[in-house]
Formats: structure tokens, sequence, C-alpha cells
């Protein structure tokens, strides 16, 4: 009997190949030149910005915090320098990173893969912890040999070596990340004297735990297997995009050149392999785009290095668009077209987006209010045959400082309201009461308005509510009800 | 069906043997990570099966080596609640009641603490919210048996009324029909009267005669015009509330019977620190002086 599964003679012959391609260790070599220096100098500010952030301090009153950037989880408030958030106005933060995930969209569509290349924290703590490595284990080839080579004292104190300084950068970052969540001088003082919660330790441990693990063994199959930007920002790209690319028409035919042999009838490529040598990633760029290639542009520096050893024009690899590659082979002028309908649409989106947060921020109120009508007993009959109905009054006041507010109630006619907590006896809802509430804090009232009975089940009112400071004010609607008709 | 393990050729692994219509089946093992993580939950459960509760026994289950059990847990987070409450019950137990009422924190402490203490002890008969029922007064309206100050709220949460303890509130409205001290014409008159004093329409006559009555009978307590006296317990009649109803048989009823029912002295039950916050949640309710 003919097995399906049997190899067709066409086929090539696969057999021995696992279902699950092994994974190889990836020895990136040493490369210097331009690119490799931006990618330095992102990384020293990327990493400067991250851990010296805690640190900044920023006034804003004895009440507050001073520190710049603070998530006060027990308080219940987010602090980024001049702008203070209630955990109900977390959508300045969903709006913030809308904005984040459209201009990644937008400058990817514009120039390719720069955030997976330059500044996503996976690239700059791998380039950290190689960085680490390549000081104590060396360059690829001693790497390559040192794995290769049986346990011998010198090889495990190098290992040994290279896994203390990553644990101390881990640790260093899971400390850092734990310091936005706390004041930073006093964590830095309590882990110093062993007095922090076993919940900072905790996240401490977590995060140090996680950045070694993804910065020191994960690395490449972070991006390759975990990431999902890859995998759908080939939505983004099209050939007018910035792409690490082999010039083709350029390089091949390829084939090992000696000095002094002439260049005619072969192409530039010497199949020197340092593309590969020096790519994070360990894929070969010449194979063209590929989901692994994280568009860091090292490749690029190493070619270059080469062509120039061996006297070849730079740009073999280089940062171009398809479409430009495709021109470059017909001989034909590159071009640069921004403006296309994706980066139109999102340019757009992106304004939109940004503008009604700043809009929305910039008129944020420090006021606000809650009316919660009594259910329990819905109203209550006084000695004077009048009705009174009891609500649950909360007013935030989001200012730094103590303000008075003034509450009326709309809508019912002879109407006198208090509050259980202040001394006054009952006004006229349309002249209101003054209460005083704490900056930074809500103020609970029990709010009682009392009305002749009018004979309806339910009116209709509204509770207003008054800074007299800044003039602000919050309405809320609510229902009065009564016995009804009896 | 043939069973014969053999060598898959395309992927190198072994075939179970099984073929069905030339479809063979390829014999993959589980993935590593999976196996792995199976026989450490087999590892854990038997760690956890040996420190923790475990296996149900006839009546009882296996103890564990740590001897845990939710009550202690339970016990322990109580009493945890209880010490960080501590400082805030102190301060209460130390104050007094026009204190507790000037300091907002305390304040706020003591109607939430006092909202819990009335719904587990007070909520069975003066309803929630304080909403009152058939027999058992509104403490959210404006009128008030016994005082609506602080002080006399307290006072009657401490005490209770018309029970043993020796401070407790105490009346006695007696019983004008059943002991005889009225007919039945003379209550049904002032029955009359009474009803009139909160605007309900009666007999112009039987009001009058009923008027007579009640001065001579009632206002010592009730007052001449009706209005109570918060001294002795004795319920406005000139308001349109009434604790069991305002129709005039069960005015007639009160009258012939006499209504005297008793409270508790929450002395006895609760601590002062609970008594003071069950005071000031009582005074919140809407109806306080």
């Amino acid at each position: 009997m003919q097995s399906v599964l049997a190899p067709r003679q066409d086929e090539q012959d696969h057999s021995g190949i696992p279902l699950f391609a092994p994974h190889e260790k990836v020895y990136p070599r040493r490369v210097r030149g331009p690119i490799r220096r931006v990618k330095w100098a992102v990384l020293s500010v990327c990493l400067a910005l991250y851990y010296i952030g805690p640190w900044l301090r920023w006034e804003r009153g004895p009440a507050h915090p001073d520190q710049a950037f603070l998530i006060d989880m027990p308080a219940r408030r987010a602090y980024f320098l001049w702008i203070e958030i209630w955990p109900h106005e977390i959508y300045y933060l969903a709006g913030l990173l809308i904005v984040a995930a459209i201009a990644l969209f937008l400058v990817t569509s514009l120039f390719g893969r720069l955030w997976c290349g330059f500044t996503c924290p996976q690239t700059v703590w791998t380039d950290l912890f190689m960085w680490a490595e390549r000081l104590v284990e060396g360059d690829r080839m001693q790497r390559i040999r040192l794995d290769q080579q049986p346990l011998t004292f010198g090889k495990a104190a190098r290992k040994i070596a290279k896994h203390a300084i990553w644990l101390a950068i881990a640790g260093l970052t899971g400390g850092a990340w734990v310091m936005y969540f706390n004041d930073a001088p006093t964590l830095l003082r309590d882990l110093v004297s062993l007095h922090a919660s076993s919940t900072q330790v905790g996240f401490i441990g977590l995060f140090t735990g996680t950045t070694y693990l993804l910065a020191g063994w994960a690395r490449e199959q972070v991006c390759t297997y975990m990431c999902p930007w890859p995998r759908f920002q080939s939505a983004m790209i099209d050939e007018e995009t910035l792409t690490v690319g082999y010039r083709d028409w350029r390089g091949e035919p390829r084939g090992k050149h000696r000095k002094g042999e002439s260049w005619a009838g072969r192409g530039d490529c010497i199949d020197c392999a340092a593309c590969i040598a020096v790519c994070p990633t360990g894929i070969d760029i010449r194979a063209g785009l590929q989901l692994e290639c994280i568009g860091c542009g090292l490749c690029i520096d190493a070619c270059n290095d080469i062509m120039d050893k061996v006297g070849r024009p730079r740009g073999l690899i280089a940062f171009e668009s398809y479409a430009n590659r495709i021109a470059a082979r017909r001989g034909e002028p590159p071009h640069r077209r921004f403006s296309r309908p994706r980066t139109i649409l999102y340019g757009a989106v992106l304004a939109g987006i940004a503008s009604l947060m700043t809009v929305a921020l910039a008129a944020r109120s420090t006021l606000e209010m809650s009316l919660l009508p009594e259910r329990n007993p819905l109203f209550v009959r006084l000695s004077d045959g009048s009705i009174r109905d009891g609500y649950t009054l909360k007013i935030e006041n989001k200012s730094g400082e103590t303000r008075l507010y003034t509450v009326t109630a709309s809508g019912l006619s002879g109407a006198l309201i208090h509050v259980a907590e202040a001394e006054q006896p009952p006004v006229g809802a349309s002249e209101g009461i003054t209460l005083a509430v704490h900056g930074d804090r809500i103020g609970t009232y029990r709010l009682y308005i009392q009305a002749p009975m009018s004979g309806e089940k339910e009116v209709p009112i509204v509770v207003t509510v008054r800074d007299r400071a800044s003039g602000e004010s919050a309405r809320h609607g609510a229902s009065f009800r009564g016995p009804g008709r009896s | 069906m043939p069973t014969k393990r053999e060598k898959e050729a395309v992927v190198a692994r072994e075939t179970t043997g099984h073929e069905w219509d030339g479809i063979r089946e390829l014999d993959t093992p589980l993935p590593k990570w999976w196996l792995y993580t199976f026989y450490a939950t087999i590892v854990f459960s038997i760690g956890y099966c040996l420190l923790y509760p475990a296996i149900p026994l006839v009546s009882t289950h296996t103890e564990g080596l740590l001897a845990y059990t939710n009550r202690d847990a339970l016990a322990i987070s109580t009493a945890e609640a209880a010490a960080q409450q501590a400082t805030f019950r102190d301060r209460i137990r130390d104050a007094s009641l026009d204190e507790i009422r000037a300091d907002a924190d305390l304040l706020a402490f003591a109607e939430t603490g006092g909202r819990a203490i009335f719904a587990e002890n007070c909520a069975p008969c003066h309803r929630a919210g304080g909403a009152g029922a058939k027999g058992y007064p509104n403490l959210a309206d404006d009128d008030w048996l016994w005082g609506g100050s602080l002080s006399a709220i307290h006072q009657t949460i401490t005490h209770g009324v018309r029970n043993g303890d020796p401070d407790s509130r105490q009346s006695q409205m007696p019983r004008f029909g059943a002991d005889g001290l009225l007919t039945r014409e003379q209550i049904a008159d002032v029955a009359d009267f009474v009803l009139s004093l909160s605007g309900q329409v009666a007999g112009r006559d039987a009001v009058a005669r009923g008027q007579a009555i009640f001065a001579e009978n009632c206002a010592a307590c009730h007052g001449e015009s009706g209005k109570g006296n918060q001294e002795v317990g004795a319920k406005n009649l000139t308001n349109g509330i009434w604790l069991y109803g305002g129709d005039r048989a069960i005015v007639i009823d009160t009258i012939t019977n006499a209504r005297n029912s008793s409270m508790p002295a929450w002395n006895a039950r609760l601590d002062p620190t609970a008594i003071k916050m069950l005071a000031i949640y009582v005074h919140s309710l809407g109806g306080g002086q």
C-alpha cells in the first residue's frame, strides 16, 4: 500500500528533520560603525531615563509626595510631573497608551522597525547583557570555544562572573521599577536597612528574574516567538517603508574573492558571513526580509566595514525601501514618499487623539461629585407632614488645598436641606449649605432634603456643588421620592 | 489491522502501528515542558496533602502537618482588623459624644461602625436605616419618644426602655379600658379628640366631651395640648406620626389596653465604644437634634 506520508519523488528528502526546530544559540560578534554608535547612544539615553526617573523630585506642597513620577497604589494616586490622576481618571493613561500605539504604527510605516531595533526594552537590555557577556567571556569565537570546552575552573569562574553581573543589572532594573511605585529614597533606605516589605522585595525579585531570563537567556526568542508585535506590524509595512535589505542585484553572484582578482562577472558579496556573525537574531539578511529581523542594522555596519576593506562601494546592505531597492536594480534614482494613505491616516488619528487628550487634560476639573439616594427607608414622613429624603453626597476635592463648597438643590418648591455632619439647622435648598473639604480628599456627607408633600411619588431634582474659590461646579440629578397621593 | 511499529520516513518518528485507510498514526511524545510541569504538579500535590487538610475520612479529615484551618485564619484576620481599628476605637472610647462629632475622622469611623452594629443588633426591630415598624419607632424622623439629642439617644441605647435595668427609661400608661378607669363611651370620645389633634375629622360633640376626659386623665403625661412629654416617653399626639397606627379602632385599642413596649438595655450586650458609635449613627439618620 502506498503511504500518504511517503515522500514524493520531486520533494526534498526531509528525513531526520524533527517537528520542532531545536534552539540554536546565537553568538553575535562585536561590530563597530555609525549604526552601532547610534544604538549605544539610544541605549544610554533610555537606561538613564529609566534609572534616574524615580529620583527626580517635583514640589507639590506638603499634602503630596514630591516624586516626579510616582504611582502611589495605597493612596490611589498617580503623579506625572504636574499631572495628578485619581483612579477613576485612568482613561488618561489609556489615552496615553493609545497615542503611543498609534505613534508606533506611524513610525513603523515610515521607517520600519525602529522601535524593535533601537528602543524596545528587550533590545536595550539584551544589548547591555551582551556587552557584559563580551566583557567577561570575550567575542564571538572565544565564546563559542568556551562553550565547547569541558568544564574547567577558569570556565566556571567566567560563567559565574557573567551571571553575577547579569543578576546585578537585573536587580537594579527590578529595583528601579519598584521605585516608580514607592518613594525612591525611602525604599532605598528600607532596602539597605532590611526593612522593605515582602511585597516590595517580592516585586523586585519578580522583575529581577524576568529581566535576567529575558535579556540573558531568551533574547531573540522573545522577538521571534513571544512578541505579538512582529506578527502584526507587517500590516503597517509597505513597499515604501525603510527596511534592512541586501542589494542582491549588486552582490550576486557571490563568492570568495582573493586580493587582486578581477571583480568582473561576479557580485560584490564575498560571502564572508560577517552579516550573519553580527546578527543578534542569527539570520542571514541576504535571504530577504524575514520575520526574525528586528531592523537593528548591525549587519549594515559589518558589511560596510568589509566593503571598505575589499575596496568596493559601501551600501551592499542598507536601510532602504523595497521600492527603492527595485528602482536601484533598474538604475533609477531613489525616491522617498512619506505621504501615503496609511501614513496620512495614522497621522490624522494620532493628531486627533493627541489633541483630544490634551484638551481633556487641560480642562480637567478639580471638583467631582456623586449622589446616591438612600433606599432604606426611601423617604421619611416628618411630624409636620412633610417628606424628607436622604442621600449620600460625596465631594471630591482634587485640588491641593482645603476648599469651601456650596451645595444647593433645585426642582422642589419650599425644600430645605441639611447634612447630618454639620450642626446647622435645615436651610432653603436654593440658598444652600456650605461644606469644607480638605485638599486631595473626598468629603462624604449624609444630605437630607425635606419638602412639603406634593402628591408625586417621584420628583426629579438636581443637586449642585459649587467651588466657592474657583467657581467650578458639578451637578448630579436624582429623584425625590414620597408616598404619592394619600 | 496491522500493529507493526515502524519508523516514519518524513519526520523520522515512530508510528503507533495503527493504520486507517492508509493514514498512519504518529507516536509523538508529549512536549517536555508539559510533561515536567505535570510531574511538578504531582510533587506539589503530595506536599500539599501532607501539609494541609486534604483527604476526607468518614467523619473527619486529615489535619495536615501545618494544622491549618480556615477558622483560625478568620480569627487571625479578625484580630488583625481589630488591631488596625484599635487607635480609632481607643480615641472614641476616651472622647465625649460632642468631641466625636467635632472630629471628621472619628465621626466617619463612628458612623460607618455604627451602621454595622445597627444592622446586627437593632435592625430586626427598627428595620434597616431605622425606618421603624408598628410598635418600633422610626429613628429617622423628627419625632422622638425619649428625646433625639445625642445624649438622650445614648442614654436610651445604654439602659433601654421599661426593663430590669435600674436606670432604664420608665413610665407606665394605664390600661384605661381594661382596668375600668374609663367607660367604652368615654374611651371613644377621647379617641375622637386625639384624632382631632392631628387634624382628622371627628364629631364636634364627641371631641368636646373627649377633651374634658383627656384633660383629666391623659394631660398629666401627654400635656394639655397633647404635645407629649419626652421625660416620660409620652407620645406627641398632634402630628401625623403614629407608633401603632392612626386608625380610630387602633387608637381605641391603645387607650383601652395601653402600650408599654420595652427595649433591652444594650450596656449588657455591647461595650461602651460600640454604644457611642451606635448613638452617633442613629443621630445621623436624619432626626438627630
